[in-house]
């Protein structure tokens, strides 16, 4: 039943006509009067005691106010952290990975900071530093915390917080484990066991904004404008670290120019913080490129997976073991890491399972959220597996896939949600697709990859409504307008469930101070969950103004319908919201506030609140002569249940899959000894317009098979997930080897063709 | 308070209103136009005029803001985003981007739309191999560049049919 008036519409997006003019406002564009500047000054070790800090030389500086240090934090709580609160604001003792914050240089204007951040003298006594998980977990390997820190203390995230409950401390920062069945015997009894060790790189999301904040605490109140996802979030880790009720931390956020999960969770906030905490005075803080590539990159992830099929390529066992390289500090990598467990299997019947998964603390970068986290880990492995298996087993890729899959309203997960999707329709519509333009000169290869992930994250959203005394309707969220269009998706489901224009809507987002409550802008949960809550604050409004005409009018408020704009009277009359609300109150006045409020109940009871599909496909030519890998096709079918605008959905999916494309063909960040090769552009090399495929198929499946509004599921990580798989199963097929690590640079494929070791 | 930097007074034409301000020779345009004159849609990202975030038009010609002397606009003429809309009138390549969505988050845009006005400038029919040439130098971390490409090209056609018209 396909009677939506404007939900379903490719309505152009209310954003876009702010940004195409220079007049949409991000974080980096507001500087309140009297605002100072802050420069980081950064460890140039990746692991070292602090001897001493040497501020005078640069407090002498003309133009500088103050240099903070971690001794200055003394009445503070000085780190944060959502899992564990392991992490530093500057660091205390001893830093634990080259570019963390020390120091933060406080003066009049950026140059005045930045000239005044090179004379803070630190000397340092260096440590040993454990660089990669091997030498991290290596017998007597030097620890990066000495400090067990206890958990959060925030229940959704206490599963995750196992590590440091035993006595002795290492490195392993979390621990992650699924197991069912019977995986030993399934494997002794097999007759085909393939098994794969791959590595997934170390990336960087790169926002085009880079981690800014300004900052402002004064008469007990601190407020903080951020480049951040989670505003209600980050206020839990401010609150903590000032003492301060929920209430007197405001935390708003503009514009945001790109998010891509690296700026969910507490980044520069905390800095700016201090900054204005210890000087009294707005602080305003933007990172470089290379400043934000320190603050939180992805976590890389080695596995060794193996698969126990019977003759005709069914799923007999599959036992996974991932070991991520999570940096010096936790931040989100726990819960990447049980998502990388939760993922790495695939949607397929797996009936004995073992996966056991580590993320570990070395003296790297800290690693976090980026788009779809832990699935493209985990995939890249399950997958590649999988067409291992394929070609081992006689059989073609698709072919095993629609053998195993996961049939819809089956499990996944046991006790989780059954599957909300039709995984072999969608497979089907992309091997379709592929073979239509199907290259068969040599050098050409196809592949293709699935991947079903628990997302939406924990259910908490709410959402209000407030009709207007001329019947237009003010809606807030406190879910972040990050690009991925919230804000016009949102306009269009209040206008549909109020039967009004979207002329007639306004949406505001993401201020703790005056908004309602979202927990996070992530994990693809907004359409879905936020409006839900949306639904339900349009419900709340319409049955106040029900009850209001009723009070009016006479009768029941059940005696009064929804008809556009307005309630339907009992005399066959409309009389819209407006004329409602003015004559309720008395006076051209008034106001009418719904309330939306979705938890674990209901609708949302069984997680994850949806299953997000990752379906994808790819078509490369690879040279012989140099390796380097074009893509001549690209083919994804996002499986949205229901698009609420679909040109929003094919963008999100497009940028998805390129940003997979990145990882499975350039970007990859490189260690060498104590400090990062590429924190930059020019060395990390991210997808350009001349690297897009000739031909790209984005699909949309609409089978009205969410729990969102009209049947929706959530959109945008799906097309990442699979994507390096799919690469790599295409460039196996071009030069007859198979590929275990992306990126697929040129020279990695030369020396794969050309038979070769890695570099 | 800072001492004042050295400086040289400039005198320039910035989306058709003349400037004129002394600059610290250490400045870069985008700080000026920033933070000096209010234009913040003018953005920065790399810092080393790689990413295409900041380009804007100086007499005509695209440069990265972001590493360009405020000091060397003296006697030139400076386009920025702001400069883009004829009043209320938005530019055909600003119509292009979002009937085509060829933005989400909208931090590279103003970069895009300066560059794609420079390229429509010198070429008014490109072909597409002609726009991914001289767009490569953009980043879009969002869109995935065909909405780009799908835009110029829709703006090209709508430039070339009113100046055939008109």
């Amino acid at each position: 039943m396909a009677d939506e008036r404007i939900a379903g519409q490719a309505v152009p997006r209310r954003d876009l006509l702010e940004k195409v003019t220079g007049a949409a406002v991000y974080t980096v564009d507001i500087t309140p009067p009297g605002t100072l500047h802050a420069v980081v000054v950064r460890s140039s070790h990746a692991h070292a005691t602090i001897v001493s800090i040497e501020r005078d030389p640069a407090l002498k500086l003309p133009g500088v106010v103050a240099v903070v240090t971690a001794d200055d934090l003394a009445g503070l709580f000085p780190r944060f952290g959502h899992i564990v609160p392991d992490h530093f604001i500057l660091a205390s003792k001893k830093v634990r990975y080259y570019g963390e914050p020390v120091a933060l240089v406080v003066a009049d204007t950026v140059a005045a900071a930045s000239d005044a951040a090179q004379l803070v003298e630190i000397r340092y006594e260096a440590l040993p530093a454990v660089m990669t998980p091997d030498a991290a977990l290596a017998d007597g390997a030097q620890l990066v915390h000495e400090d067990d820190y206890g958990n959060s203390g925030d229940e959704s995230f206490a599963s995750l917080n196992a590590a440091g409950e035993d006595d002795t401390r290492d490195n392993c920062a979390s621990e992650s484990t699924l197991e069912w069945g019977d995986p030993d015997a399934a494997f002794a009894s097999a007759t085909t066991v393939v098994e794969d060790f791959t590595h997934y790189p170390m990336l960087y999301a790169y926002a085009m904004e880079p981690y800014n904040a300004v900052a402002d605490f004064r008469d007990g109140r601190l407020h903080v404008i951020t480049s951040a996802q989670h505003p209600f979030m980050v206020r839990n880790d401010l609150a903590r670290v000032f003492s301060l009720p929920l209430a007197r931390v405001r935390v708003e956020v503009p514009y945001v120019g790109g998010g891509y999960g690296s700026k969910s969770y507490t980044k520069v906030e905390p800095l700016a913080a201090v900054g204005s905490w210890a000087t009294g005075r707005p602080v305003k803080l933007v990172l470089d490129v290379e400043g934000s590539i320190y603050t939180t990159r992805a976590d890389s992830a080695q596995v060794r997976v193996r698969s126990a099929f019977d003759a005709d390529g069914t799923i007999l066992a599959r036992e996974f073991d991932i070991v991520m390289n999570s940096g010096a500090y936790a931040d989100n990598s726990p819960f990447v890491l049980e998502k990388a467990v939760n993922r790495c299997f695939g949607p397929y019947r797996v009936p004995n399972l073992r996966v056991r998964g580590r993320a570990i603390y070395t003296n790297t970068s800290p690693a976090s959220s980026y788009r779809g986290f832990g699935a493209p880990q985990g995939s890249f492995a399950g997958e590649l597996n999988l067409d291992h298996a394929a070609e081992e087993l006689g059989i073609d890729p698709v072919a095993i896939r629609m053998r195993n899959l996961v049939d819809k309203g089956s499990e996944i997960l046991p006790g989780k949600r059954g599957l909300d999707a039709d995984l072999k329709a969608d497979l089907a519509m992309v091997a379709e697709s592929l073979r239509r333009d199907r290259h068969e000169q040599a050098g050409y290869g196809i592949g293709m990859a699935c991947t079903a992930s628990d997302a939406g994250a924990f259910p908490v959203s709410t959402a209000e409504v407030r009709i207007q005394t001329d019947g237009s309707a003010v809606v807030l969220s406190g879910s972040t307008e990050i690009g991925q269009g919230s804000r016009s998706a949102l306009a269009q489901i209040a206008a549909e469930e109020l039967g009004l224009e979207l002329s007639h809507i306004s949406v505001a987002q993401s201020d703790t101070g005056t908004g309602p409550y979202e927990r996070t802008t992530g994990a693809s949960r907004t359409t879905t969950l936020t409006g839900l809550a949306l639904q339900r604050a349009c419900a709340d409004a319409r049955a106040k103004i029900a009850a209001m005409a009723a009070d009016l009018y006479g009768g029941d408020a059940s005696d009064y319908t929804p008809c556009m704009g307005g309630v339907h009277r009992p005399d066959g009359t409309d009389v819209g919201h407006g004329a409602v609300i003015r004559g309720w109150f008395g006076a051209n006045a008034g106001e009418v506030t719904g309330i939306g409020l979705v938890r674990r109940e209901g609708a949302t009871k069984a997680m994850p609140p949806f299953w997000e599909v990752g379906m994808v496909g790819v078509e490369v030519r690879v040279d012989p002569d140099t390796g380097l890998v074009e893509v001549s096709q690209l083919v994804t079918v996002a499986d949205v249940g229901f698009a609420i605008n679909p040109l929003a959905v094919e963008g999100q999916d497009l940028g998805a899959a390129t940003q997979g494309l990145g990882g499975a063909l350039y970007e990859e960040l490189v260690y060498d000894g104590p400090q990062l090769l590429n924190p930059n552009i020019v060395e990390y090399r991210v997808p350009r317009m001349k690297d897009m495929p000739a031909k790209i198929d984005t699909m949309i499946a609409q089978r009205r098979d969410g729990i969102g509004p009209y049947g929706a599921k959530g959109a945008g990580e799906g097309a990442l997930n699979p994507m390096a798989a799919a690469v790599a199963a295409a460039v196996a097929r071009a030069v007859g080897r198979r590929p275990t690590e992306v990126p697929l640079t040129p020279e990695r494929v030369w020396r794969l063709m050309t038979d070769r070791p890695p570099a | 308070m800072t001492e004042p930097a050295p400086g040289r007074d400039v005198t320039a034409r910035i989306n058709g209103n003349e400037v004129s301000r002394h600059v610290p020779l250490r400045q870069t345009l985008a700080l000026f136009l920033r933070d000096d004159l209010g234009l913040t849609g003018t953005k920065i990202s790399c810092g080393l005029q790689v990413c295409g975030v900041c380009s804007v038009l100086v007499d005509g010609q695209p440069v990265s803001a972001c590493t360009y002397l405020a000091v060397d606009i003296d006697g030139r003429t400076v386009e920025t985003v702001e400069g883009l809309a004829d009043g209320d009138t938005m530019h055909p390549l600003q119509r292009a981007f979002v009937a085509r969505f060829a933005l989400q988050c909208g931090f590279c845009t103003p970069g895009f739309l300066m560059m794609s006005k420079s390229l429509l400038a010198r070429n008014a029919d490109p072909s597409e191999d002609e726009i991914r040439e001289y767009l490569d130098g953009n980043i879009c971390r969002c869109t995935g560049y065909r909405p780009i490409v799908d835009a110029v090209q829709d703006a090209a056609r709508e430039l070339r049919e009113t100046s055939a018209h008109g």
